[in-house]
């Protein structure tokens, strides 16, 4: 391949001030948000000195607090099945050929097709007909299902990039598959598995929809709680909280990151 | 390990949980749904069992007189319509912007080439709440774009903003841009710039080369982004419910709403699955052309 500098398509009009364009507003709004959340205006718009004074108003306030902690919960309990099951199913996928593969690839899929608010009716009517009160158990079964492609893609893109000879040579040590498995194929697949679990926790964290279908009174979530506020009126405190939300999600997917990139 | 006995039953141990657990709580819940949009309503909300009606489906279009005759009414119709159409311009609007930055990220040495992918996808990862409740402190009446059109001198008054489509579909290409983006540069980065330059060679010119070279080779990308774009988009609830305000519904309020206040649960599943075969069609006529199976992105 030509070298990419030299190449003439860079001279196309327009290019590379759409680019800038784009990205700027992509994270416009997010560094908006986040000075804002240091402004000590309550009435937010106009500028008038730092403040930390929301981030304690925030972190003071109860119902926030048992909704982050509902959050972790949720998110924790998740990611811990839906990782489980994902690893699974990855090594069956990528180590075996069958018939119908295809169909299961499609099925561990789908809760990425499906919209989310779709997913959230269903879900609603599935447990209020089969008897299941809702509460914190409906919404980690809920977030356990769509949780699962998301651990399951990092976990497979690491096994298909794994060398197979490495699990031959170790057989051909006598080493048993379950040995095999322990002590080849899990410590070269840790950083597939750390980065999916790690997408599924945060997609748990930030999921609103389907939460706010299938909570019910007990088990808010942060999210929920968020949507809850933002609906009251715009406040300094939902800024700081919005602001902890993003800090958090990016410093996770950062994480994921250069895990992902770990020992490539 | 055994012989066909021992791989199958390996093959379903490992392949339960994940199946299992999809197919116990979302597969059967769409079908549930199904059924569910073709009962008569309960009085209090809830279904009668056993009770088959097609009420959901004619409620879309009609509505019962105090005679009991059905008279048309195309007010969901037209939520659907204006979903449709936003859904569409989030689309367009995502591959105009979209495109030409998957083309400056494929030009770019391959270190920052990584940078920037990672870039566009942090936003993907941080709560889609919070980025649309960032756009309310943008496009409010004293939000930043007002304050900056009265302190240029361009308004005096100011301008709405929000509470209108266009920050409907400011907010739904904002949501959804990074998935226009990535699948583009995947395949432009594909492209091998030979091609490229053989055209210049034989006397194209540039935008020969790239209407001839570059955009056929981008389209797989490009189909790719525009059904991630608009699938997400035709179903959002919280862009409309944040930027909209009561006047720019869409199908995912409408639906919420027959689970909430109007309490009519045949109905909300029989929008739902309205929703969710639109959805499949556009999937199955974008699997037709490019022939990958879906989820293989």
């Amino acid at each position: 391949m030509l070298k990419r500098r030299g190449n003439p398509l860079w001279r196309f009009p327009g290019v590379a001030p759409t680019a800038a364009f784009v990205f700027a507003y992509l994270y416009l709004p997010i560094f908006i948000l986040i000075a804002f959340s240091f402004n000590e205006n309550r009435l937010a718009t106009i500028w008038t000195g730092f403040t930390f004074d929301w981030y304690s108003v925030a972190l003071n306030n109860s119902d926030m607090i048992r909704a982050a902690r509902n959050s972790l919960i949720v998110a924790s309990s998740a990611t811990f099945i839906a990782t489980l099951a994902a690893i699974m199913a990855a090594l069956c996928m990528t180590r075996e050929r069958f018939r119908r593969q295809q169909a299961v690839n499609a099925v561990i899929a789908l809760p990425l097709i499906v919209p989310e608010i779709v997913t959230a009716v269903a879900t609603l009517l599935f447990f209020v007909i089969i008897g299941i009160r809702l509460g914190l158990l409906t919404v980690i079964i809920a977030h356990t299902v769509f949780c699962i492609p998301f651990a399951y893609l990092p976990i497979r893109a690491r096994l298909q990039g794994m060398d197979p000879r490495l699990e031959e040579a170790a057989s051909d040590l006598y080493a048993d598959p379950w040995r095999t498995f322990r002590r080849i194929t899990l410590p070269l697949l840790w950083p597939g598995i750390l980065s999916g679990a790690m997408l599924a926790f945060i997609i748990s964290l930030d999921t609103f929809v389907i939460t706010y279908f299938v909570a019910g009174a007990g088990a808010t979530t942060l999210p929920v709680y968020i949507f809850g506020m933002i609906r009251i009126g715009i406040t300094p405190e939902v800024n700081a909280v919005s602001a902890l939300m993003l800090l958090i999600s990016i410093t996770f997917v950062t994480l994921s990151f250069l895990v992902g990139r770990m020992r490539r | 390990m055994g012989g066909g006995m021992g791989r199958l039953l390996r093959r379903s141990l490992l392949l339960g949980p994940a199946l299992f657990i999809i197919g116990f709580f979302m597969l059967l819940p769409l079908f549930l749904m199904g059924y569910v949009s073709i009962l008569e309503r309960g009085m209090a909300g809830g279904v009668q069992w056993g009770q088959h009606t097609v009420e959901a489906y004619v409620r879309f279009l009609f509505e019962r007189d105090l005679m009991d005759n059905l008279v048309v009414n195309i007010d969901y119709l037209r939520i659907f319509a204006r979903s449709f159409l936003l859904a569409l311009s989030t689309t367009i609007i995502a591959l105009l912007i979209g495109l030409p930055t998957a083309f400056y990220m494929s030009l770019q040495p391959a270190r920052w080439r990584n940078l920037l992918i990672f870039l566009v996808t942090i936003p993907f990862w941080t709560n889609l709440l919070v980025r649309n409740y960032a756009w309310i402190l943008l496009l409010r009446d004293s939000g930043l774009i007002n304050g900056g059109l009265q302190w240029l001198g361009l308004s005096s008054e100011p301008i709405r903003l929000l509470y209108t489509p266009f920050a409907v579909g400011v907010g739904l290409t904002y949501s959804f841009l990074p998935f226009m983006i990535l699948p583009i540069y995947a395949s432009l980065e594909k492209i091998d710039l030979r091609l490229v330059e053989a055209a210049y060679d034989l006397g194209a010119s540039k935008w020969q080369a790239l209407r001839r070279i570059v955009l056929p080779l981008a389209m797989p990308g490009i189909a790719a982004g525009s059904i991630l774009v608009f699938i997400p988009s035709l179903g959002a609830y919280v862009t409309p419910e944040l930027l909209g305000g009561s006047r720019q519904l869409m199908i995912g309020n409408l639906i919420q709403g027959q689970f909430g206040a109007a309490r009519n649960w045949p109905f909300g599943a029989a929008l739902a699955f309205v929703l969710l075969a639109l959805v499949l069609l556009a999937m199955m006529l974008y699997a037709r052309r490019y022939r990958r199976a879906p989820g293989q992105a």
